[in-house]
């Protein structure tokens, strides 16, 4: 770097608590011009805290926040923005009523009559290639059109540095090849972006540097060039990270699950349904379905886990009784137990303690309920369980799930059914959001579920980790199933291409397999 | 039917549904902003016994009417303070303040009862108000006219001017509207003290365009039927608008229906009485049928905002 020129952005001696947790602990590292920094730890690593403290949203405890070389006070999101820092959330701040152009009016500060705000957003949408209609409400937009908004909400500030927390973890891989390019075109204009993600190959296809937080600590400042994805996750995570491991000579034994000709009705106007699905999976392997989000996944495993019953009772069997009626109880019953998508209201309640979500799925198979009442005793036991065998970070059977971070909710999540020993389990997304470690030791479970005995049908958008887990492998699109393949010898663009289906005519594919596949998260 | 009567219906029908058109008018703006408001009975009540009480001493309905929209305003604060500043469940707090109101109003008023004021007339000239037809322009209290700019001005607000997109955007996601900076609170705030201002001064249209005393209870749950028109016009002014002349025209129909005579007499008085809430009923059902999204409710409608950082 030139010595002489002062970082865009430098932090210097960040600390904040929040009771009884230290999220920021001295930490300091520097931004500079035209630079793309990668902001790198695990789920609670205290990443999105020190960004929001960036942007204004909440205010450091002691430490300095240098801008362009100057120490400033950044008390709201406004000051930050008059000094050109801009911010894409996770989550987006957007207003699901309300059209692109109004949601973007709400984030200037500025007054800008509408006319004249449509020509300037027209204006960035060209300069950047993106495609927007400004006068779309975004009720009705994909999640990546949905970040496109946020993304020119903060360009037509024409921001000095730009902050990105966590932007691809809902966009298909076309969506975030379009997104690099912009962020680069950016870069090359003179614009920092301090880019938060926890997608390794990511950070290494796009940054110039990388600060790496742990525990609220700087422990690492590296090049992401120079490093492997392995060796960075390691630094994340605090100690070397295992492989999954997998028997070689693993046998497969009867098909368990078998689905044949499964279609649903879509609930509304904007649902996907599945249609005409067949597979089966035998003991002993795991199934994969990839596809682009919004696909017919959630179609697909609500019609496989009971919550949507179908009208076809020989149109799921499991060792071959009919499941096709049968609500979630009693397919639980039979053996077939799920886990969803989302995990806080659909996999487990939020308000509830831990030993009451047990009680939720594992009732009968555990015999937490006995004569119409709940036996705690027999469900904090069960719940004990799950949180030694998974390493969940919880107080104990009787915390509140919602008090959860959302990787420890989830590995209680799968450990509360992989531990109910279920013929088939059917999961989807079983890592989303979820940190290395974490995301490594869940993988692992299912393997080790697998090898018991048990089939496994794995919905996921993560190629990786369908290559990873998978003993074959389908791509759901539009709501239909392509023939399953085999994992060995498949190519990640074979796949690329099959849920790129209705996208059509991109070739390019972003992920490269690599030796250290498994660990990104 | 002749011309006259005709005409007759239509002058009763806009003086009965003007009252409840105001303070439906604010309940919509309060609701777009993310608060449900169920007090609007008892702001009625204390804007109603206001207006009388200033009515009675001055007889000045100009200053009548301000000093019920600030006594409505007023009591929608407490309203305010507890929910958005305390955080208290919205319902709760609503129902308590139409009991409070209705309490209230009833103290305030007991040496007023069968004391009769003059009514807020029209202002145009006498030709004009008393002719034939075009009284039907022009025959009416300011009040009328001030209820329908009312509703031109709050479609205008809330669709084409920047404050107005700021306040859906707060009913719509409050922790997005928080997150980029708008005060939450504040906006709801401003909301919640122009729906109080705007159910006192329906409150006071009550002695002053429909029956010029005080007597208890004399809105006659109009409060009610304001909340409810909210959601029949699916929280959009015109809709509003045509909803409360509707509305308007059902309670005409109960009061010939019960002066006896003519064909309206044979649909018993309590069943027109009954009708503005099966019409709710029935809209409601419709509208959730329906479920088409966007024009439903406002996303935060009735959430407390807790600032989560």
């Amino acid at each position: 770097m030139d010595a002489n020129m002062p970082a865009r952005l430098a932090l210097e001696g960040i600390t904040k608590a929040f009771p009884g947790v230290l999220a920021n602990d001295n930490v300091s590292f520097s931004v500079q011009p035209g630079k793309i920094h990668a902001l790198l730890g695990e789920n609670g690593a205290g990443k999105s805290t020190l960004v929001k403290m960036i942007y204004g949203i909440m205010s450091q405890d002691a430490g300095t926040i240098r801008w362009n070389g100057e120490a400033v006070r950044i008390d709201n999101p406004k000051q930050a923005r008059r000094l050109g820092i801009g911010m894409v959330f996770q989550h987006f701040s957007l207003f699901e009523a309300l059209s692109v152009l109004e949601n973007i009016a709400l984030g200037m500060d500025a007054k800008i009559p509408s006319r004249e705000l449509e020509k300037r957003i027209r204006a960035v949408l060209e300069t950047y290639g993106l495609k927007l209609d400004p006068h779309r409400i975004v009720s009705t937009l994909s999640v990546g059109e949905r970040q496109r908004i946020e993304i020119v909400r903060a360009l037509l500030l024409s921001p000095k540095l730009l902050i990105m927390d966590e932007p691809t973890s809902v966009l298909t891989p076309q969506e975030v090849d379009q997104l690099f390019g912009t962020l680069r075109q950016l870069a090359s204009e003179g614009c920092s972006i301090l880019y938060i993600s926890h997608k390794l190959d990511e950070i290494k296809a796009l940054c110039d540097s990388a600060t790496i937080l742990r525990g609220g600590k700087v422990v690492a400042t590296c090049d992401p060039a120079e490093e492997t994805s392995r060796s960075m996750a390691e630094k994340m995570i605090g100690t070397s990270l295992a492989d999954v491991e997998k028997n070689a000579s693993r046998q497969f034994g009867e098909p368990k699950l078998v689905v044949s000709r499964l279609s649903t009705k879509s609930e509304d106007e904007f649902g996907v349904a599945v249609a005409d699905v067949s597979f089966s999976v035998r003991a002993g392997e795991i199934f994969g379905i990839a596809g682009v989000a919004g696909n017919g996944q959630n179609a697909l495993l609500d019609a496989l886990s009971g919550e949507v019953r179908g009208a076809d009772s020989e149109a799921i069997t499991l060792d071959g009784h009919p499941l096709g009626l049968l609500g979630t109880t009693q397919r639980r019953k039979l053996g077939l137990c799920a886990v969803p998508e989302e995990r806080n209201g659909h996999a487990a309640v939020s308000e509830f303690t831990l030993s009451d979500n047990s009680v939720l799925t594992a009732r009968d198979r555990k015999g937490l309920v006995g004569s119409g009442l709940i036996n705690s005793g027999a469900a904090r036991n069960y719940t004990g369980e799950v949180i030694a065998e998974f390493a969940v970070k919880a107080l104990g059977p009787e915390a509140l799930a919602g008090s959860l971070s959302g990787g420890n909710l989830q590995k209680y999540i799968m450990g509360r059914e992989i531990l109910q020993s279920p013929t088939v389990l059917v999961v989807s997304q079983p890592t989303w959001g979820v940190d290395a470690g974490a995301a490594t030791a869940i993988r692992q479970a299912l393997v080790n579920l697998a090898a018991a005995g048990s089939a496994i049908v794995v919905i996921s958008q993560d190629l990786d980790e369908l290559l990873t887990l998978s003993d074959r492998l389908a791509v759901i699109n539009d709501g239909h199933l392509s023939q399953p393949l085999d994992v060995d010898g498949i190519s990640i663009e074979e796949i690329g291409l099959l849920m790129g289906g209705v996208h059509g005519t991109s070739q390019e594919t972003r992920i490269v397999a690599g030796d250290d596949v498994a660990v990104s998260a | 039917m002749s011309m006259d009567l005709l005409i007759a219906i239509c002058m009763t029908v806009i003086g009965a549904a003007t009252p409840i058109l105001l303070a439906a008018t604010g309940e919509l703006v309060v609701e777009r902003s993310g608060v449900l408001n169920l007090g609007v009975e008892g702001m009625m009540l204390i804007g109603a016994v206001t207006g009388f009480i200033v009515m009675f001493t001055t007889g000045n309905p100009w200053l009548a009417v301000f000093v019920a929209a600030i006594a409505g305003l007023l009591s929608s604060l407490i309203f305010a303070v507890l929910t958005l500043s305390l955080s208290a469940n919205q319902t709760a707090t609503g129902l308590a303040l139409t009991i409070f109101g209705t309490g209230f109003s009833a103290l305030a008023g007991q040496n007023y009862s069968a004391q009769p004021v003059e009514l807020f007339r029209s202002i145009f000239p006498p030709e004009l108000v008393g002719h034939q037809v075009l009284r039907l322009v022009f025959g009416h209290s300011p009040l009328v006219y001030f209820s329908l700019l009312m509703v031109v001005a709050c479609w205008w607000f809330l669709n084409r001017s920047r404050a107005g997109m700021i306040l859906r955007a707060v009913g719509e996601n409050d922790h997005s509207a928080h997150s980029l900076g708008y005060s939450v609170i504040g906006v709801r705030y401003a909301a919640v003290a122009f729906g109080g201002a705007m159910a006192g001064i329906a409150g006071a249209a009550f002695p002053l365009l429909l029956t010029p005393q005080w007597a208890e209870r004399m809105t006659a749950g109009g409060g009610w039927i304001a909340v409810a028109l909210v959601v029949f016009a699916s929280w959009r002014p015109f809709r509003l608008l045509a909803g409360a002349y509707l509305f308007g025209l059902v309670m005409t129909m109960e009061l010939y229906s019960k002066a006896g005579g003519g064909p309206l007499s044979a649909i018993p008085a309590e069943l027109w009485a009954a009708m503005p809430y099966l019409a709710t009923i029935l809209v409601l059902v419709l509208i959730s049928m329906r479920r088409s999204g966007s024009t439903s409710a406002p996303a935060c409608l009735g959430k407390p905002f807790i600032p989560s950082s």
